[in-house]
Parts: C-alpha cells; structure tokens; sequence
C-alpha cells in the first residue's frame, strides 16, 4: 500500500518543480539578474552530474594517472572540445577507458 | 529498482510518472532500508531540486506558449533533453521552432527511457559489467557541457561546480548537486564582472 503513497508523493513534488517557473503567467518578467545567473545553469549543473563518475572512486577523490575513468574523461573532453559530436565524443571515450584498462 | 524490492508494476508506473531516473534509483534504495514515506518523499524533493533551475531557464524560451504546451515541456523535463535544447539554443538563440527542438529531443528520449526501464523490469541486468557501458552516460554529459564552456565564466562555473560537487559528495540527499549549482552560478557571475 505504502508504496503507491510514495510514487504519487514523488511524482507529485517532481511535476511541481518541474512545473515551477514554466506555469507562471507569461506576463511575467524574469529579472535580469535571474536571467544572468540562469545562463550558467546548464554549465555548472551538466558538471555536477558527470564530474563524480570521473574524480570519485567509492566515495573518494581519486586524483592519479591510475584512475583510467579520469584519463579516458580527458580524452573525451578533448575529442568534445575538437569535434562536438555526441556520438563520437561517447565512443571514444568508451574507447579509451578500454584501452586504459587493458594497459593497467 | 525490481532487484530491490519494489514490485515490477510500482516501478514501471513510478517510471511513467516520477520519470526522474536518480530520484527513482535513490527512493528504491531508500524503501528497502525501510524509510518512511514522507522522508522518501523529502528526499525526492531535494534530489530533483535542479528541475526547478531548468523550469526557470526554459521559461526563457517558452513563456509564450499556452498552458497546455507549457505543462508537456514540464514534465518532459529530463537532463540530456534540457542539456541538448539549451545548447541549441546557445547556438541559435531566435530559432523560431524551438518547440519542435524541445519535442525533437524530448519525445525520444522519453519513449527510449520508458522502453529501457520496461526491459530493465523484464530481463533485469542482462549487459555484463566488463563493458563499461554504464560510462557512456557520464560522457554523454560530457558531449553535451563541453559546448558551453566557450567563455571564461562558463568554464569557471564548470570548475567551480566540479569542485563543489566532489568536495560535497557525503552529504544526504544529493544535496551537493544543488550547492554545485549556486557555487557555479556564483563563479561565473564573479568572472563575468571581472571580465
């Protein structure tokens, strides 16, 4: 029984803020400041999701040439950087992160 | 989610209508240690904290629109189609169809998410670890960041949310993913004054 309480609590407080400022009346104004600040949201956000996977290991800051998700993330970065193409930054990162863990 | 403990059902539905694959991971989590509803339910809320930052940036593009459009790009909401329109729309700010873009993105990805979690349920964990694919979700973000960083406040505010999120990676409930995002927004804001 509980759990159908849970996943209609969850899907209600997920819709809310994902709901938040788009359901305001388009009327409204965003301030200039608020639209500054927005502009690095993806940045700075997009960051925080995949920074982790590459620096952490159980929970630790893992900062060595041992930590192949950390290398195979660079060649990734680079490939990203050079190329923009999703696939190919994706693939070569899967790539590398094989490579670097068949060396060690 | 099946694995522990939540009954196939519960966790397709939770899938259709939470559709926030963390929050979905965390609460399985959560409920097989026994925590109480209303705490799963609290630590939805902070976890899918960001969805509220992508609500107000989207605002931006789509205030225009009826309500109804609104509240479908509402619940479409999910970070790779977030990062992907917004990196459109850095490239081309007064592209007149938006709306398409967003559903472009964002009405595959959902079909996909829902059909990989109904196989998930089905097969349970059938690709084995040595793959490494669970990798290419992080360097999909990766692909989808790398274009933002072209000036010197978006990449300190990159840095700066890195930095916050692994320096704050014990804390509860995600809650260094939503102090990553007010360190980046604050670093980039000090650069581009200095800038």
């Amino acid at each position: 029984m509980t759990i159908w309480l849970v996943i209609a609590g969850m899907a209600a407080v997920t819709y809310a803020e994902r709901a938040s400022f788009l359901l305001l009346p388009p009327g409204l104004d965003t301030p200039s400041w608020m639209r500054r600040a927005l502009r690095y949201v993806p940045a700075a956000v997009l960051t925080a999701i995949w920074a982790p996977e590459l620096l952490l290991q159980n929970q630790v800051l893992h900062l060595s040439l041992g930590n192949e998700r950390l290398l195979a993330g660079a060649v990734a970065i680079g490939v990203a950087w050079r190329w923009r193409v999703t696939s190919l930054t994706i693939a070569a990162g899967l790539l590398a992160l094989h490579l670097f863990d068949w060396m060690t | 989610m099946v694995a522990s403990g939540i009954p196939p059902l519960a966790a397709m539905l939770m899938s259709l209508i939470v559709f926030a694959g963390a929050s979905m991971v965390a609460s399985a989590q959560l409920l097989a240690q026994d925590t109480p509803a209303l705490l799963v339910i609290v630590a939805t809320l902070f976890i899918n904290m960001r969805f509220m930052m992508y609500s107000a940036s989207l605002r931006l593009h789509f205030a225009a629109l009826p309500f109804r459009w609104r509240m479908l790009i509402a619940y479409l909401q999910a970070d790779n189609v977030y990062g992907m329109t917004l990196a459109r729309f850095a490239d081309h700010p007064d592209d007149p169809h938006k709306l398409e873009y967003f559903l472009g993105a964002g009405v595959p990805i959902w079909v996909a998410w829902q059909l990989a979690v109904l196989v998930g349920i089905v097969i349970g964990a059938g690709v084995p670890p040595s793959w490494h694919l669970e990798f290419a979700a992080p360097l999909a973000f990766i692909a989808m960041t790398v274009p933002f960083l072209r000036e010197r406040a978006m990449v300190a505010a990159a840095l700066a949310a890195g930095a916050t999120v692994v320096a704050g990676s014990a804390l509860p409930l995600r809650l260094n993913l939503v102090l990553a995002a007010a360190a980046g927004i604050t670093a980039g804001l000090l650069f581009e004054k200095k800038a």
